[in-house]
C-alpha cells in the first residue's frame, strides 16, 4: 500500500511541478458524466468555446492568451475539492463551480486562498452581499430573485393581482430545492396566493404521488425547482395529467432542451425561467468559424446555440469581461486572482457592450458593487416550442422585487458572518 | 531472509501473542507509523492533504467500523452512509451548541451517539439475516437522510440547508474551517485512524470479537456453544457505528467543512465503504485501509495519468476509471476472493520461504 | 361516495400500478438469484445498458464513437440509418444474450461454489464495468424512446368515472403508459411461467435451481443454464428500461432504479417469481398511500423512498424470508 502512495506521489508530484506558462488560467470544473451529464455537457462546451474565439480572435484576453484547465467532477462534491486544489496551484484566475455543493465547499477555502468564485444563477444565494462575501459573486441572479421573478411574471399575466389564487411548488427534496421556499412564502403572505409545496424525493424518477396531488387541488400555477432525471419526469407527468403546459413554470435549470425533450409534443407549451436569452447571436456564427472549423470545439460540437451552451457561453463572456475589467484598472496584463476580484466587483454591463461582443440582450444590464455582488437579479419566462424544438423568449428581462429579497439576504448573511466570525467590510 | 521467524525467540505469553510475531513486521510497522507521524506532516500540501491523505483516513476509518459489522460479525449493511450522516450532524449541533468545548470531544460523543442509532438499527439483525438484513439496513440510510433534510433542527434552520463547520482548534493549531493548515488536518484524522485501528485490532482478538466470529461463521451453533447472540450482534453495530460516526464527523468537520446530508451521505457512499472492505478483504483491519488506499487512489492516479499527462478528454477518462475499476474488482475476485488483505498474507506466507522455497 | 374516499382508491389503483413496475426491475434480480445464487446488484445497470442499446441501434448511432473521434481524430456519430423499432429490439436482445455469455464465460464461471458476498461483489464490478460501457459506446446525453408507446392519463378511464362523486371528483386518473405496462408485465409472467413449466430448458432451469450438484448429475449444463437465465434477466431488463425510459428519457438515472426493486425482493422473496409481483403491487399501494394519507399532509411529503423500505422491514420481522421465500432451514 504504502510503494503505491509512493508511486502516485512521485506521478503527481512530476505532473504539479510542470511548466509555469504566464498564461490567464481558467479553471472548467465540468460534469460531462454521471447522472447530470445532460446539463454539464453543453455548459462546458459554451464555457470552452468562448475562451477559445477570445484566444483565436484577439489572441486573449489583452493580449493575454487564455488557458483551459478541464476537471470533470461529475456533479461530485469531493471530485471537486480534488479538482479545486489540483488547479488552484496552476494560478487559476476565477472558478465556476456549477455546483451548489461544491460552491459551499469553495467559499470558505476560495477565501482563504484568495480567489474569486462566479456562481451564476445557483450556489449561495447570500453571497450577494458582498460585505460579508468578498470572494464570491452570484451576478447576474439568484434563485430568490428567481421565485421573485416568476411571481411578478404571474401577477404581470393576471393584472397585477394573484389574490385567492393558488401556487405550487414542486421541489427537489434538498438544499437546493428548497430555496425558494421562504421568498415565496413572503411573497404568498404579501400578494395574497396560496402556496402548497410537494417535495420530490431524490433521484425524482417516480413522481406520481405528487402529480395526484395536484391533479386533485388543481392548482392555478405550478412552479418547479428541479434537477436530473425529476424534470424530465415532472414535465411528462405534467402532461399526462392533463395540466396546461403554459401555466406549469420551471426554473432556470429546468428550461433546457434535454428537460422537454424525452415528453415529445406533449411538452409543448411549458415554461422555464432564464438568465440568459437564447437567440442566434452573431457570436455564435464567430465560434462556428474560427473554433469549431478549425477543430477546437470542446466537445463533439452538437451543442451549439442551446439553453445551456449559450449560458456557458454567457458565464465566460462575464468572466472575460471581468478580467479585462482587471487589466484596465491595474495596467498589467498578466493579472492575478486578486485582480480579477477587482474586476469583478468594478464590473459594469451594458446593453451597448453586450452589443459589441455580438451578443445583444444575452443578459440583463448591470453593474457590481462591494456591497452587492448579485447584479440585477433579473430573469426573463420563456416557452418551450415542440414543433420546432426551440425556447422562445416570451418576455424581456423581469425584475425581482427587491423589498422582499434584501432583507433576506441580509438577514442569512449575517447569520453567516456571525458564524464565521466574519466583519462585514469591503476589500 | 529478513522475514522469518527463526531465532526470534518468545519468552512471554504476551510476546507470543503480540499482532506482529515477526520481528521485520514489528520494524516495518515502526516505520510505517514514523513516517506517517514524522514525516509526511511537513511535506504535505493542500493538495496531497485534501485530494488523498484526508479522504483516504476518514474512508479507513469508515472501513474498520463496517468491516467489524460485515467481516467479523457477519452482518451485511448498506446504511454506512446514514451512520456518517449521524456523526456528522451530530458533530455539527454539538459544536455549535457547546462552542467552546474541545472538538475532540465532540467527535467522540459524535461516535457515540452514532452507536446508539446503529444500535437501534440493528435490532431487527436479531430476526433478518443475509441479504434481507443488508436491504432492511437500507431502510436506516434512506430513513436518516430523510430525517436530516426534513427536520430543520439538524442545521440550525439556515436557510441553505447545508452545515458548515465553524473554525475549531486542537492545541492552538486550526483544525476545521477555511484556515486549517493541511498538516493539522492530516495529523488529527491520522491520530483517529491510529486509535480507532488500535481499537478495533484489539477487540477483534478478544473475546468480544471471538463472539463476532463465531456469529459470523454461524450463528446458531455459536449460540449453542453459548455465544450471546444479541449481545455480539448489537455490540457489534455499536462498536462499527461508533467508527463510522468517527468517519462521519471528521468528514464534515475536518475534510469538507460543509456537506448537504443527500449530496454527501446518500446511498452511494454506503455503498462506496463496502466496496472497499470487499476489495480490501473482509475481516481484516489491512484490508480495510488497503481497500481505502484503492478506492482512493486508484481514480486520482488514473486521472493524473490520462488527464493530465496523456491529455485525453476528461469524460472520456471518467468512463474508462468505471470500466477498469469494474475490471478490476472482477478480476481481483476471480484471481483471490478474499480481497487485497489475502494477496498481501499470501506473499508473507511467500516471503517466509524465500528465496529457498520447498 | 366522498371525493377523498374515491382519491384513496384513484391513489391505491396508481400504487398498483407503479407497483407493476417495480416488479419488472424486481423480477430480473429473483431469476438470476434463484438459479444461481447471485444477487445481482448490476440489474439497474443492465436495464439502462439495454435501453441505450435499444435507441443507439434505432437511431443508427456510431458504438464508441466519442473514444474512436478522441483517438483517430475522426468526426464520426451517426451511421446515417435508422432501424425499426421491432428489429432494434431484436438486435438488442441479441446483444443481451452476448453480454449474457460474456459475463458467464468471463467471470462467473470462475467463481462457481464461492460465498454469496463474494458473488455480489463481482456484481458491483460488473455494475461499474457496465456503467463505463455504456457510456463510452452511447454518450451520456438524454435519449428518447421513440417505440411510440402511448403516454398521458386516459380520457376515457375519466369520462366514465368522473359521475362516482360529485363536482370535486374529477375521475380516476390512470396512466396509459401503466396500463400498457401492466399488460406487458402479464405477459412477460406468463410467458416465464410457461417457460418454466413447459419447456425442457425451463425444467432443466428450475431443476439448477433446486439443487446444482443434482441437475448437474442428470446431466444438465450448469454454464448453459447459466448463460440462459441471465439472457433473460437481460431481456427483463430491456422491458424494465424500456417502460422506465419512456417516462424520462434514457439517461443515467435509470441505473437507479433498482433501488426501487430492492424493498420489493425483500418483501417477496429473493426466490419467488409470483414474490415479486406480489411485493411489489404491496410496495407501490404502500408508499403511495402513505404519502397520500400521512406523508404528504403531515411529514412534508418525499417519504415514499425510506417508507418502502420500512414497510419491507415490518414484514421482514414477522417473516425473515420475505412472503413468499424459501423457509430458511439451519441446521448445525
Amino acid at each position: 500500500m504504502k510503494m503505491k502512495t509512493l508511486a502516485a506521489m512521485a506521478l503527481a508530484g512530476a505532473v504539479a511541478s510542470g511548466p509555469a506558462v504566464a498564461d490567464l488560467v481558467i479553471p472548467d470544473l465540468s460534469y460531462r458524466t454521471g447522472p447530470y451529464a445532460a446539463g454539464g455537457t453543453p455548459f462546458s462546451d459554451g464555457y470552452q468555446d468562448y475562451f477559445n474565439l477570445l484566444n483565436a480572435r484577439d489572441g486573449g484576453i489583452g493580449g493575454e492568451p487564455v488557458r483551459i484547465v478541464e476537471c470533470e467532477t461529475g456533479y461530485n462534491t469531493e471530485k471537486g475539492v480534488e479538482c479545486y486544489e489540483s488547479t488552484k496551484g496552476e494560478g487559476a484566475l476565477i472558478y465556476q463551480p456549477l455546483s451548489t455543493g461544491i460552491t459551499y465547499q469553495l467559499i470558505p477555502k476560495a477565501t482563504a486562498d484568495e480567489i474569486p468564485i462566479h456562481t451564476m444563477g445557483y450556489g449561495r444565494t447570500s453571497a450577494a452581499n458582498g460585505e460579508v462575501f468578498n470572494w464570491v459573486f452570484n451576478y447576474p441572479a439568484n434563485y430568490w430573485d428567481a421565485a421573485s421573478v416568476a411571481v411578478n411574471y404571474l401577477l404581470d399575466e393576471n393584472g397585477g393581482d394573484l389574490n385567492g389564487k393558488t401556487i405550487a411548488l414542486v421541489y427537489h427534496n434538498s438544499a437546493y430545492g428548497k430555496e425558494p421556499i421562504r421568498t415565496l412564502e413572503s411573497l404568498a403572505e404579501m400578494h395574497g396566493f396560496e402556496l402548497s409545496q410537494l417535495a420530490v424525493d431524490h433521484p425524482g424518477q417516480e413522481q406520481k404521488s405528487q402529480w395526484l396531488q395536484i391533479r386533485r387541488e388543481r392548482p392555478d400555477y405550478v412552479l418547479m425547482w428541479g434537477w436530473g432525471v425529476m424534470n424530465q419526469v415532472a414535465v411528462q407527468e405534467a402532461a399526462n395529467i392533463g395540466f396546461p403546459m403554459e401555466n406549469f413554470i420551471g426554473n432556470w435549470w429546468a428550461g433546457a432542451e434535454h428537460d422537454v425533450t424525452p415528453a415529445g409534443d406533449a411538452a409543448n407549451g411549458y415554461k422555464s425561467l432564464n438568465m440568459n436569452r437564447v437567440i442566434d447571436y452573431p457570436v455564435l456564427a464567430d465560434i462556428q468559424s474560427m473554433v469549431h472549423d478549425a477543430g477546437n470545439a470542446a466537445g463533439d460540437g452538437s451543442h451549439m446555440g442551446s439553453v445551456l451552451y449559450v449560458r456557458g457561453m454567457y458565464a465566460a463572456m462575464l468572466a472575460a469581461e471581468a478580467i479585462a475589467k482587471a487589466q484596465e484598472i491595474h495596467g498589467v496584463a498578466d493579472v492575478t486572482p486578486a485582480m480579477v476580484r477587482d474586476g469583478m466587483e468594478a464590473l459594469e454591463i451594458t446593453d451597448a457592450r453586450m452589443g459589441e461582443l455580438g451578443m445583444e440582450g444575452i443578459g440583463p444590464e448591470f453593474s457590481v458593487s462591494c456591497a452587492d455582488h448579485g447584479g440585477a437579479g433579473q430573469g426573463l419566462v420563456q416557452q418551450w416550442n415542440a414543433a420546432d424544438s426551440t425556447w422562445v423568449p416570451l418576455t424581456d428581462f423581469i425584475s425581482p422585487d427587491d423589498a422582499v429579497i434584501a432583507p433576506l439576504v441580509a438577514e442569512d448573511s449575517a447569520a453567516f458572518a456571525a458564524e464565521s466570525g466574519i466583519t462585514p467590510g469591503c476589500l | 531472509m529478513l522475514y522469518r521467524e527463526a531465532g526470534d525467540f518468545k519468552t512471554s505469553y504476551e510476546a507470543d501473542n503480540q499482532t506482529f510475531p515477526i520481528a521485520f513486521d514489528r520494524y516495518r510497522y515502526w516505520v510505517v507509523l514514523a513516517v506517517a507521524f514524522l514525516v509526511i506532516p511537513f511535506m504535505i500540501n493542500d493538495y496531497w492533504a485534501n485530494a488523498i491523505f484526508v479522504p483516504f483516513l476518514i474512508y479507513a476509518i469508515a472501513a474498520i467500523g463496517l468491516n467489524i459489522l460485515t467481516g467479523y460479525c457477519g452482518q451485511v449493511s448498506l446504511g454506512t452512509g446514514g451512520f456518517m450522516a449521524v456523526g456528522a450532524y451530530a458533530c455539527y449541533k454539538l459544536m455549535t451548541a457547546f462552542p467552546d468545548t474541545s472538538i475532540v470531544i465532540h467527535i467522540v460523543l459524535a461516535g457515540g451517539i452514532t452507536a446508539a442509532v446503529g444500535t437501534a438499527f440493528g435490532l431487527p439483525s436479531l430476526r433478518i439475516k443475509g441479504f434481507y438484513l443488508a436491504v432492511a439496513t437500507l431502510a436506516a440510510q434512506f430513513f436518516l437522510v430523510w430525517l436530516f433534510n426534513k427536520v430543520s433542527w439538524f442545521y440550525n434552520y439556515s436557510a441553505s440547508g447545508q452545515i458548515n463547520a465553524p473554525e475549531r482548534f486542537v492545541a492552538g493549531f486550526a483544525v476545521t474551517g477555511p484556515n486549517t493548515a493541511p498538516a493539522a488536518q492530516y495529523l488529527i484524522c491520522l491520530v483517529f485512524l491510529t486509535l480507532c485501528a488500535l481499537i478495533a485490532r484489539n477487540l477483534t482478538r478478544g473475546t468480544i470479537g471471538r463472539s463476532w466470529m463465531a456469529i459470523r461463521d454461524m450463528d446458531i451453533a455459536a449460540e449453542i456453544i453459548g455465544v450471546n447472540p444479541l449481545k455480539a450482534k448489537l455490540t457489534a453495530f455499536a462498536v462499527s457505528s461508533f467508527f463510522i460516526g468517527i468517519s462521519g464527523a471528521l468528514f464534515f468537520a475536518v475534510y469538507l467543512g460543509a456537506v448537504e446530508v443527500g449530496e454527501a451521505f446518500g446511498i452511494q457512499k454506503s455503498f462506496l465503504v463496502l466496496f472497499m472492505i470487499i476489495i480490501g478483504g473482509l475481516g481484516s483491519i489491512f484490508g480495510s485501509l488497503a481497500g481505502a488506499a484503492f478506492l482512493i487512489l486508484f481514480p486520482v492516479a488514473w486521472k493524473v495519468l490520462a488527464v493530465d499527462l496523456l491529455g485525453w478528454p476528461t469524460d472520456l477518462v471518467v468512463h474508462q476509471q468505471f470500466m477498469l475499476i469494474g475490471a478490476l474488482i472482477m478480476f481481483f475476485l476471480i484471481k483471490e476472493p478474499h480481497g487485497l488483505a489475502q494477496l498481501w498474507r499470501l506473499a508473507k506466507e511467500k516471503l517466509r520461504l524465500w528465496p529457498f522455497p520447498y | 361516495m366522498s371525493a377523498d374516499f374515491l382519491y384513496g382508491i384513484e391513489v391505491i389503483i396508481n400504487g398498483l400500478m407503479a407497483g407493476v413496475l417495480y416488479a419488472l426491475v424486481a423480477l430480473g434480480f429473483v431469476l438470476i438469484f434463484k438459479a444461481s445464487g447471485i444477487f445481482n446488484y448490476a440489474q439497474g445497470v443492465m436495464a439502462l445498458f439495454a435501453a441505450l442499446t435499444l435507441v443507439g441501434i434505432m437511431e443508427g448511432q456510431v458504438p464508441f464513437a466519442h473514444l474512436l473521434n478522441a483517438i483517430f481524430g475522426t468526426d464520426i456519430h451517426h451511421f446515417g440509418w435508422e432501424v425499426p423499432a421491432l428489429l432494434a429490439i431484436f438486435l438488442t436482445v441479441l446483444v443481451m444474450v452476448a453480454f449474457a455469455w460474456a459475463v458467464q464465460h468471463f467471470v462467473f464461471r470462475h467463481l462457481v461454489g464461492q460465498e454469496p458476498i463474494i458473488l455480489f461483489m463481482a456484481t458491483i464490478g460488473l455494475a461499474y464495468f457496465l456503467e463505463g460501457v455504456g457510456d463510452l459506446m452511447w454518450g451520456s446525453d438524454i435519449k428518447t424512446i421513440a417505440l411510440g408507446l402511448p403516454q398521458g392519463g386516459s380520457f376515457w378511464v375519466e369520462d366514465m368515472t368522473a359521475s362516482l362523486g360529485g363536482d370535486d371528483f374529477y375521475g380516476f386518473f390512470i396512466d396509459k403508459l401503466d396500463m400498457v405496462a401492466t399488460v406487458v408485465a402479464i405477459v412477460l409472467v406468463i410467458s416465464l411461467i410457461a417457460f418454466a413449466q413447459y419447456t425442457k430448458q425451463g425444467r432443466a432451469m428450475r431443476a439448477v435451481a433446486d439443487d446444482h450438484q443434482a441437475a448437474l448429475s442428470v446431466g444438465i449444463s450448469l454454464n448453459y443454464i447459466w448463460v440462459l437465465v441471465w439472457s433473460l434477466a437481460g431481456i427483463v431488463a430491456m422491458v424494465a428500461g424500456i417502460m422506465w425510459g419512456a417516462k424520462s428519457g434514457v439517461q443515467f438515472s435509470l441505473s437507479l432504479i433498482a433501488l426501487k426493486a430492492l424493498p420489493v425482493l425483500m418483501l417477496g422473496g429473493f426466490t419467488s417469481i409470483p414474490g415479486a409481483i406480489v411485493g411489489g403491487l404491496i410496495i407501490g399501494v404502500g408508499e403511495k398511500l402513505f404519502e397520500y394519507t400521512i406523508g404528504a399532509p403531515f411529514l412534508g411529503g418525499a417519504t415514499e423512498n425510506w417508507f418502502a423500505y420500512m414497510l419491507a422491514l415490518i414484514f421482514l420481522v414477522f417473516r425473515p424470508q420475505g412472503l413468499f421465500g424459501e423457509r430458511i432451514i439451519e441446521r448445525v
